[in-house]
Parts: C-alpha cells; sequence; structure tokens
C-alpha cells in the first residue's frame, strides 16, 4: 500500500521534474499518468520489473482504492465557489447558462461522433 | 484545555483536523443520502457537501483560506489520482484497443467541442476575457483544468469552480438525456459523459453501469492529455 502510493507519487514527481525542466506545456499529473502506464506496459514484457508495487495488483489496488472516491476530492475545490461570490453575483447566471450549454453540446457530439464511427466500421467491416 | 468555548473555537478553527474532519463527514453524509435514494442524480453528493460546507463556513464566519488549510489534503489528491488513472487504462486496454478508432474520434472531436462551445457561449454572453480563459478548460479534472489555467495567466480557483459544476451538470443530466434520446451503448454514453464531465462524470457512469465506467474514466485520462494540449491552441485562435 505504502510503496505503490510511493510509486504513483513518484511518477507524478519525475513527470513535474520533467515538465519544468522541458517547459513543456503539458499538467504533471497527465504526464505522470503516461509515466505508470508505460511502467505497466513493461512490466508485461520485462518480469524482472515485477517488483515491490508493481508486483502483484500493489499498485493497482492503491489506485483503485484512490479511484472509488475520486468524487470527495473535488469538494474542498467546489468549496471555492464562497471565494467567488462577487463573481457569482456579477456574471453567475451567465456562467451557468454557458457551462450548461457547453456540457449538453459536448455530450451530445461526442456521443454522436463515437455511435457514428462505430456504425460506420461495422459496416464497413461487415464487406 | 481551555474551559472558554470561544478560545476552543478560535483554537480548533485554525487546525487543519477540523476542515479535514468537516470534509470528510460532510461528503460521508451526503454520499449516504446519495446512496439511500438510488442514487439519483439530483442527490449528487459533490453539490450537496459543497453548499453544507460553504454554509457552515458562512454562519461560522471561516475563511476559504482557513478551510482550505484542512482541505488541501484532500485536495492535492488529485494530482495522484490523476496518474492513478493510468490503472483502468491498462487493465481495459483489450477492451480500448478494440474501440480504439470510435474513441480516437469521439475524444478529438468532443474535446474540440468542449472547448470551442464553452469560449464560443461564454463570449456571446458578454463575459469579460479573463472569464473566458478560466472556463476554457472546464471539462477536465480540476488538477489539470487549474494547471491549464495558470499557464494561459487566467484564474485557477474560478476554474475550479466552473470544473465542478460542469462535472455536476454532466452527471445529473447524462442519465435523462440519454435514455430520451434512446441510446443503449453504455461504452458511447460513458465515454461522452467521461469526456464532458470527468471525475464527477465517471463517477456518476459507474453508478449506472460497470462498462459505462470504464470508458468514463477513460475518456477522462485521454481528455485531460489532450485537453493540455489544445487549450492553448484554441483559446489564442478564438480570443483576440
Amino acid at each position: 500500500m505504502i510503496a505503490s502510493l510511493g510509486l504513483i507519487l513518484l511518477c507524478q514527481l519525475v513527470a513535474e521534474v520533467v515538465v519544468r525542466a522541458l517547459a513543456l506545456p503539458l499538467p504533471g499529473p497527465v504526464l505522470g499518468l503516461v509515466l505508470l502506464l508505460l511502467l505497466l506496459l513493461a512490466r508485461d514484457r520485462f518480469k524482472w520489473l515485477a517488483v515491490g508495487p508493481l508486483r502483484q495488483d500493489g499498485v493497482e489496488n492503491a489506485s483503485k482504492g484512490m479511484l472509488a472516491h475520486l468524487s470527495l476530492l473535488f469538494v474542498p475545490a467546489g468549496v471555492g465557489v464562497v471565494q467567488q461570490l462577487d463573481m457569482i453575483a456579477a456574471h453567475g447566471v451567465a456562467i451557468a447558462l454557458v457551462l450548461a450549454g457547453s456540457v449538453l453540446i459536448t455530450l451530445l457530439v461526442t456521443v454522436a461522433t463515437f455511435l457514428v464511427t462505430a456504425r460506420l466500421l461495422s459496416m464497413w467491416g461487415a464487406r | 484545555m481551555s474551559s472558554d468555548p470561544f478560545s476552543l473555537w478560535v483554537y480548533l478553527s485554525q487546525t487543519p483536523l477540523l476542515w479535514l474532519t468537516v470534509t470528510l463527514l460532510v461528503y460521508a453524509g451526503t454520499d449516504a443520502v446519495s446512496q439511500a435514494t438510488g442514487r439519483n442524480p439530483l442527490m449528487n453528493p459533490v453539490l450537496h457537501a459543497m453548499w453544507i460546507i460553504g454554509a457552515f463556513l458562512w454562519l461560522t464566519g471561516t475563511s476559504y483560506t482557513s478551510y482550505f488549510s484542512g482541505a488541501q489534503f484532500v485536495h492535492f489528491l488529485l494530482g495522484p489520482a490523476t496518474v492513478a488513472l493510468a490503472v483502468p487504462l491498462y487493465e481495459n486496454r483489450h477492451r480500448v484497443i478494440a474501440a480504439i478508432v470510435p474513441m480516437a474520434i469521439a475524444l478529438v472531436v468532443g474535446c474540440v467541442a468542449a472547448i470551442v462551445s464553452v469560449v464560443v457561449l461564454a463570449q456571446l454572453a458578454g463575459l469579460p476575457e479573463p472569464v473566458v480563459l478560466s472556463l476554457a478548460p472546464k471539462s477536465v479534472t480540476a488538477g489539470v483544468a487549474m494547471g491549464i489555467s495558470e499557464s494561459l495567466h487566467a484564474d485557477p480557483s474560478l476554474t475550479a469552480v466552473a470544473v465542478i459544476l460542469t462535472g455536476i451538470m454532466g452527471a445529473i443530466v447524462v442519465t435523462p438525456l440519454m435514455n430520451a434520446l434512446g441510446i443503449r451503448d453504455f461504452r458511447a454514453r460513458g465515454f461522452a459523459v467521461g469526456l464532458a464531465s470527468h471525475g464527477i462524470g465517471t463517477a456518476r457512469a459507474f453508478q449506472v453501469d460497470a462498462i459505462a465506467g470504464v470508458f468514463a474514466g477513460i475518456a477522462m485520462s485521454l481528455n485531460a492529455l489532450i485537453t493540455a494540449l489544445l487549450v492553448p491552441v484554441l483559446v489564442t485562435l478564438l480570443v483576440r
């Protein structure tokens, strides 16, 4: 558990260093995700990597534990609404409408693109 | 131990312990209510935890800064949780590869739709430019969105609020919307809500269907990657 958390933090730490050093236009955790994914894929190829947190579902279980409570992690930032009360008084209705409109557009465009592409592919595959 | 309850309060309200406890207990409560109502979308645990804690801070005259001194321990985990998304991606790599083409195309089209729609709508609504910039990365997980916002010299705290509102709106609307449209492909439903509404949408997808949850998690992690690259480009094209 501790070693697995340590590995997750290490991926983020290495990624933050790389992002800063190379001035990449990418948040550190995103590069950290890529690093951990590469480590897991590499473990399947090189058996000697299956040690410590990479052995027998160690890092997998720690990650799933964290992701099971993902929505809790948004609460502290969400309470930040109290800091934005002036902004909300001035533009709150507009911001809410803009966000709601954008969410609807995004959901519809994404689901339609996925379904149409999958349908076209299966028609093409059936030929 | 002080005998004066007021000085005890002054002491406690300055320690991280109190606000960390409040955050965890209020969330545990709103999550239990959400579960008890059969995961009714309107009982979203983040939404209700937000206003309850917000009201508590207002009633006790506590500043967000002193609240955050405790809550930051929870907030900090957003970064590692983003890294942890590698695991569902890895475990479902065969399913991902099988649906790679629809996912890749839906990812790019959906990501562009998420950014362009919010920027254009915000401009049409006449919102000032710093607000427009702060809203642009609203469809990705808070840790990443705040990073993007910072690199745009926008307001990361406003971005955080936009991210959470976007997550809650998507989580509330996705099930009735998809049911009304008669869409039964849970891969597509999950992918759409994960892309539009990041972690809060993904948590909702897992409540509805396991496959939807997996695809939502994939969409959320890939969207975090591509949004970080696309927002600076699209914002330069759209905002001038």
